[in-house]
Formats: structure tokens, sequence, C-alpha cells
């Protein structure tokens, strides 16, 4: 059942990915709405091989790297989803679900190094994570959006509009969705942090409160919120904005990386 | 019954023999009426649009044999000498005809490669027709067929896509830059033949709100009046510039009228938001500068003729995947034509051996005096059956031919070998 519901994803992820890829170079709308069909496909046979995972587990799959990777993958396709139907934009589908497939294929790929189960527990908790990791899809999103926009925007500025500038989404659409995917980020990490800190504060006996993940976390959060705040309003709306916001997304990456593995004492999950 | 196409259009006949010959819809609808009526043709359509005039038709008899006919008919209806039309008229039969408005349809054929016009013009023709009682099943068909390709070459292809004059392009680099104008500002300067096409493309595609600058104040007014824009007084590059979203200039100036300084204000003032330049003077109007400022795009009448030039090209490229889809749909309208004879032929054959087989039996079975009446009642049932026998297998394998060419050479070889002194269907 497992090995079923991997290859009806991985089939259904890869045939999305042709199909946007298509679109992107013909601009047929069957092909992209056909691209569509198949990634929320892809998100039901996804959602049905995590809700296996959790079964097992009896909580969100957040305690290995397959089901955190897993669980990203899935939640950035939902997010990218909800952008694209709420924009009525498919162009950059192309260029996100490479993302989605590498997740999904490096989640199954990675070894089981099956981390410490942490002590809290429960729905909250379970929302915690869950909200977490809806944070950092939706920052990748934008990321990936605000690198679309930059692209774009170097090759308008420099007068080489080549074939694809013209399948592309407008600037301003690009920066509208990298906005909102950012909102969607910044609401959920705001809630996911407050209810890891009252996990914290449950547990003061065994985490204290300066753990450098839970300083980087808030640093994320504040840049996010600079980002939102300054691509509205203010000479930076434009490229400076979407720079930030890939730089922004290195932050986050720091986090993963660096700060999980080698710097945070009790939080190294997302 | 054939389909015949007696026309002119902008690659056979110059300008003025072409208006000459153009249909107005009454004219279309009184040409169809009286071409049926005199019994030219059995369905007709009239296609008339700026670039050509096409009568087409369902021909009662072969259909080289009426073309002479139409010509006379085209040269009558519009008081144009013979003479004057002969070097401008092609007549196309049959699959010719098929393929020739089907890659109209598709923009193939159009003066501007792809252009999107021709097919609601075809759209239009067709309920002319259609509404007048002019078409039959062949043309019903014919032309639901060349919407289908026209509609699918346009989605299919990058035929219709790319912008394709310098005003068009223009146009659709700023919908790069803010996607959908309807919430957006133009601001046009001069207000020359050039603006104008540009302030036309800029109303197509739904801007907002629209300024107008011009040194002489009555010919902007009038601009103003007819594309519902607003006069802005020349020179007040504080106020002016600020506003729009997007700033065309087609100035005759000796230097550039606006430059780098006043731009850079006007960003401050307008909160860095984007602004697309599209300078389409000679010498060029916006100072090159203001192309480095941030969010500011500066495209100059060179970079847009540069970006045609290069969709010409795109465009190009796509024929021959267009053609291949005419191909395929002329194919297919030209089976169901075969496939549509066939039953009228397979019907008449078995008439004929049916008349035959009486003949026969009066010539012969009549003489052989001991034959009662149940006798030869016997023997005619079996020479039925012996005839529907013959004529059930080749007519299976005829209807369930697949390939086009075989099929229509088999149809026509039926015709000629058995009904040789009967007219098409």
């Amino acid at each position: 059942m497992h090995y079923a519901l991997f290859i009806s994803t991985l089939v259904a992820y890869a045939l999305s990915f042709a199909l946007y890829l298509i679109f992107l170079n013909t601009g047929n709308a069957l092909t992209g709405r056909l691209g569509t069909l198949l990634l929320a496909v892809g998100l039901v046979t996804h959602y049905f091989a995590l809700l296996e995972r959790s079964r097992g587990l009896h909580t969100v799959p957040y305690h290995d790297l397959y089901g955190s990777m897993s669980l990203f993958g899935w939640l950035l396709a939902l997010t990218y989803l909800g952008l694209e139907l709420y924009h009525r934009q498919r162009s950059v589908g192309a260029l996100v679900l490479p993302f989605i497939l590498v997740f999904f294929l490096a989640a199954h790929l990675a070894p089981a190094d099956k981390l410490s189960p942490p002590e809290a527990h429960g729905p909250s908790f379970a929302l915690h994570v869950a909200l977490s990791i809806l944070a950092y899809s939706a920052f990748a999103l934008s990321f990936v959006l605000s690198l679309v926009f930059l692209g774009e925007e170097r090759l308008l500025r420099a007068h080489k509009l080549g074939d694809v500038v013209w399948r592309l989404p407008p600037l301003e659409l690009l920066e509208r969705m990298s906005r909102s995917s950012v909102l969607v980020g910044l609401i959920s990490i705001t809630i996911g942090t407050a209810l890891g800190f009252l996990w914290v504060d449950r547990l003061s006996n065994k985490y204290s409160f300066y753990d450098p993940k839970y300083a980087i976390t808030l640093v994320v959060l504040l840049l996010y919120a600079v980002y939102f705040r300054l691509a509205r309003t203010t000479a930076w709306r434009g490229a400076r904005a979407s720079k930030l916001c890939v730089f922004n997304f290195l932050i986050v990456f720091l986090s993963f990386t660096v700060v999980n593995f080698y710097l945070s004492h009790s939080h190294r999950y997302f | 019954m054939e389909i015949v196409l007696v026309g002119l259009n902008h690659r056979t006949a110059p300008v003025e023999v072409r208006e000459r010959v153009s249909f107005t819809v009454d004219q279309a609808r009184r040409a169809s009426e009286q071409l049926r009526s005199k019994g030219l043709l059995a369905e007709t359509l009239v296609l008339s649009t700026c670039n050509r005039s096409e009568v087409y038709g369902v021909s009662p008899e072969a259909s080289h044999e009426c073309a002479p006919g139409l010509s006379t008919f085209l040269s009558e209806f519009h008081s144009v000498r013979m003479d004057v039309l002969n070097g401008s008229l092609y007549h196309h039969y049959d699959r010719e005809a098929v393929r020739h408005l089907f890659r109209v349809a598709a923009g193939l054929d159009s003066m501007m490669l792809g252009e999107a016009e021709i097919l609601g013009q075809v759209r239009e023709a067709y309920r002319v027709a259609h509404e007048q009682g002019a078409t039959g099943p062949v043309l019903n068909r014919l032309f639901q067929g060349a919407l289908e390709v026209g509609k699918r070459v346009r989605s299919e292809t990058e035929l219709g896509t790319r912008p394709m004059s310098v005003a068009s392009a223009g146009v659709k680099l700023a919908e790069r830059i803010f996607g959908k104008l309807d919430e957006r500002s133009a601001l046009v300067l001069g207000a020359g033949t050039i603006s104008e096409q540009v302030i036309g493309q800029l109303r197509d595609r739904g801007i907002a709100r629209l300024y107008l600058m011009n040194r002489s104040r009555e010919r902007a007014d009038g601009l103003a009046k007819q594309y519902r824009g607003e006069v802005l007084p020349w020179g007040e590059w504080d106020v002016a510039l600020p506003l729009p979203d997007v700033i065309v200039s087609s100035v005759a100036a000796e230097e550039a009228v606006v430059g780098g300084k006043l731009v850079e204000q006007a960003m401050e003032k307008r909160a860095n938001r984007a602004l697309f330049f599209m300078d389409l003077g000679l010498p060029r109007n916006i100072d090159a500068a203001v192309g480095k400022l941030y969010n500011v795009y500066l495209y100059n009448i060179d970079d847009l003729t540069e970006i045609v030039a290069q969709n010409r090209h795109a465009r190009e490229n796509e024929i021959p995947k267009a053609d291949g889809m005419v191909e395929e749909h002329v194919g297919k309208f030209l089976s169901w034509q075969a496939s549509v004879e066939l039953v009228g032929l397979l019907d008449e054959l078995r008439k004929r051996m049916r008349e035959e087989r009486a003949q026969f039996i009066h010539a012969r079975v009549e003489s052989i005096k001991h034959l009662t009446n149940a006798d030869r009642f016997q023997v005619e049932k079996l020479m039925d059956e012996l005839l529907e026998g013959l004529l059930l297998e080749p007519a299976q394998r005829l209807r369930g031919e697949k390939d086009l060419r075989r099929k229509v050479q088999n149809v026509e070889a039926l015709r000629d070998l058995f009904l040789s002194n009967r007219e098409k269907p």
C-alpha cells in the first residue's frame, strides 16, 4: 500500500511537472489545467501516504527526516496550489514542482535517522509542528517566486525577452504572489512559534528559552515581517524586496542546517 | 457535389481591385441568393474582409465547369470588367478549396500572419449565410471545421500570441510588468499618428486612465475627446510624470524632452512604483539615463522593432505546425465527405443493379416458358441475394478504409466504373 501511494504520488507530481513545463513553453491552456489537476491528484495521494505514516506514529510525522521532508513537500504543494487558484496564474508551476519533487524524493531516500521524540505531545504540539512546516514551505515558495521575479526583471531591463518571458507572470503579479505566500508563512510561524513557546514554558524544567533555534526563529519572523512591510510601501518595492526575500530564505536555510545540527540543544526539528 | 471557391485577396489583387469586389453584408446576402436562384451553386457563402473577397459554394455540377460562371457572376455583380479580374481571381476545388479556407481561418493566409480578426470574420460570414439558409450540410460542416481549426491553431501554437506592431509590442510589454492594464494609467506625449495607434492599443487593453500632453493643445483635445482622455498642459512634468504607470512618447524634438532628473523626482513621488517608458520618438524623447533608474523600464523604437522582428520570426516558425493541423482537419473533412458520398453511391449502385437485374430477367427469363410465376419470383430473389452478397463485402471495406487517400480513390473508382454516366452526388 505504501509503495503504491509512493509511486502514484511520484507519477502524479512528475506528470504535473511535465505538463506545467509544456504549458510554460507553449501556453496551451488545456495542458496547464491538466498540470493543475495532476498536482491536485498528487496532493491527495501524498496526503494518504502521510496519513498512513501518521497512523503508525499517532501524530504528525516529524520524528524523522522522512516525515519532516515529506510533510514539507506536501505543504509546499498545497500552498502553491492555493496561490495558483487564488491568483489564477499557473506559469510558475514548472518552477515550483521540481522543489516539491526533490523534497518528496529526498524524504524517501533519507536515512532512517529517527530522532529522539520530544517531551511535548498532543494536538497543540502537533499544530505547532504543522504550522511551522507550513510557514517554511510558504517561505520556500516566496523564495522561488522572488527568484523568478529577479530573473524576469533582469531580462526585461536588459531587453532580452526570449521566448519564456512572454509566458511568465507579470512582475507585479509575482510580487503579489510572493507577498501572499509570505503572509501565509507569517501567520503560520507566529501561531506555530507561540504554541512552541507555550510548550517550552510547560517544560521549563527541561528546556531553556535561550536556545539558538528559538532566537533564529524570531529573527526569521522579524525579517519576513520587515519584508512584508517594505515590499508594499517604500522604495524597496520591486527587485530590492525580492532580494530581501531571497536573503530571508537563506536565513531559514541556515536555521535548518547549521543551527539545527550544530547549535541547538533541544530543538533539532523544523 | 463538389466544393468550389472563387475569390481574390491581398496577394492576387491590388487594393483598387479588392475594394471594387468587396461585399457588404447586404450584398453578400443578395449574391448568395442570386447564385442559388440561377442554379450556379446549391449552397453558398460569401466571405469578404478588407483583404479578401471569396465565394464558397457547393456546385451541382463538376466544379471546374461552374468556375467560369462564377467569375462572370462576380464581374457582373460588381460591374467590374472581366479583364480587370482575370489576373486576380483564383479558383480552388474540393481538397484545395477546403485547405484554403482552413488556412484562412487559421490566419496563415493573412497579410499579418496569425492575425486574430479573421477567425471572427469567418464566424460572422458563416452566421450570416446560415441564417439566410444559404448553407447546407456540406458548407455547414466545412465552416464548422474551419472555425475549429482556427481556434485550435490559436490555442496550440504561438501564431497569434506575439505582438506584431511596435505599438502592440509596447503595450504587451507593459502587461509583462503590470499585468492587466484595467487599473493602470498612461500618459501619451505627442498627438501624431503613432501616438494615436498606441492610444488605440491602450484603450483596447482596457487602460483605466489616459492622460495626453502635446505642444498643440488643439490636437490633444481632439484625441482626448475621441479616446476619453484628459489633457495635461505641456511641460508641467512635476505634475504629470508621477501620475501614470506607462508613458508613451512620440514627439518631434531635437533633444530629449524627459530627462533623468525629472523621472528621478517623479519616482520619489510615486514611492518607486514601477514606471514603463515607450519612447517612439526619433531622435529619442527620453534620456537614456532614465532606463538605469530603479524600477524604471525604458524601451525605445529600436528595442521595440527588434522585438517585433523576433516575434515575426517566432510566428513564422509556427507555420509548419499550424499547417500540420490544417492538413489533419482537411483529412477529417474529406473523410466525412467521402463517407457521405459513399452512402449515396452505394444506394445508387444498388438501384442500378436492380434495374439491370429486372432488364435481364425480362430479356432472358421471360422467354423460358415452362417457368411458373413462383419460379420466376424465386430466380429474382436468388439474383437479389447474389447482388447483395457481391456488394456487401466491398461496401464494408470501403466504409472501414482508414487511409483517406485510398478511401477517396475507391469512391471515385466506384463512381467511374459503375456509374460513369452519373453526376457526382
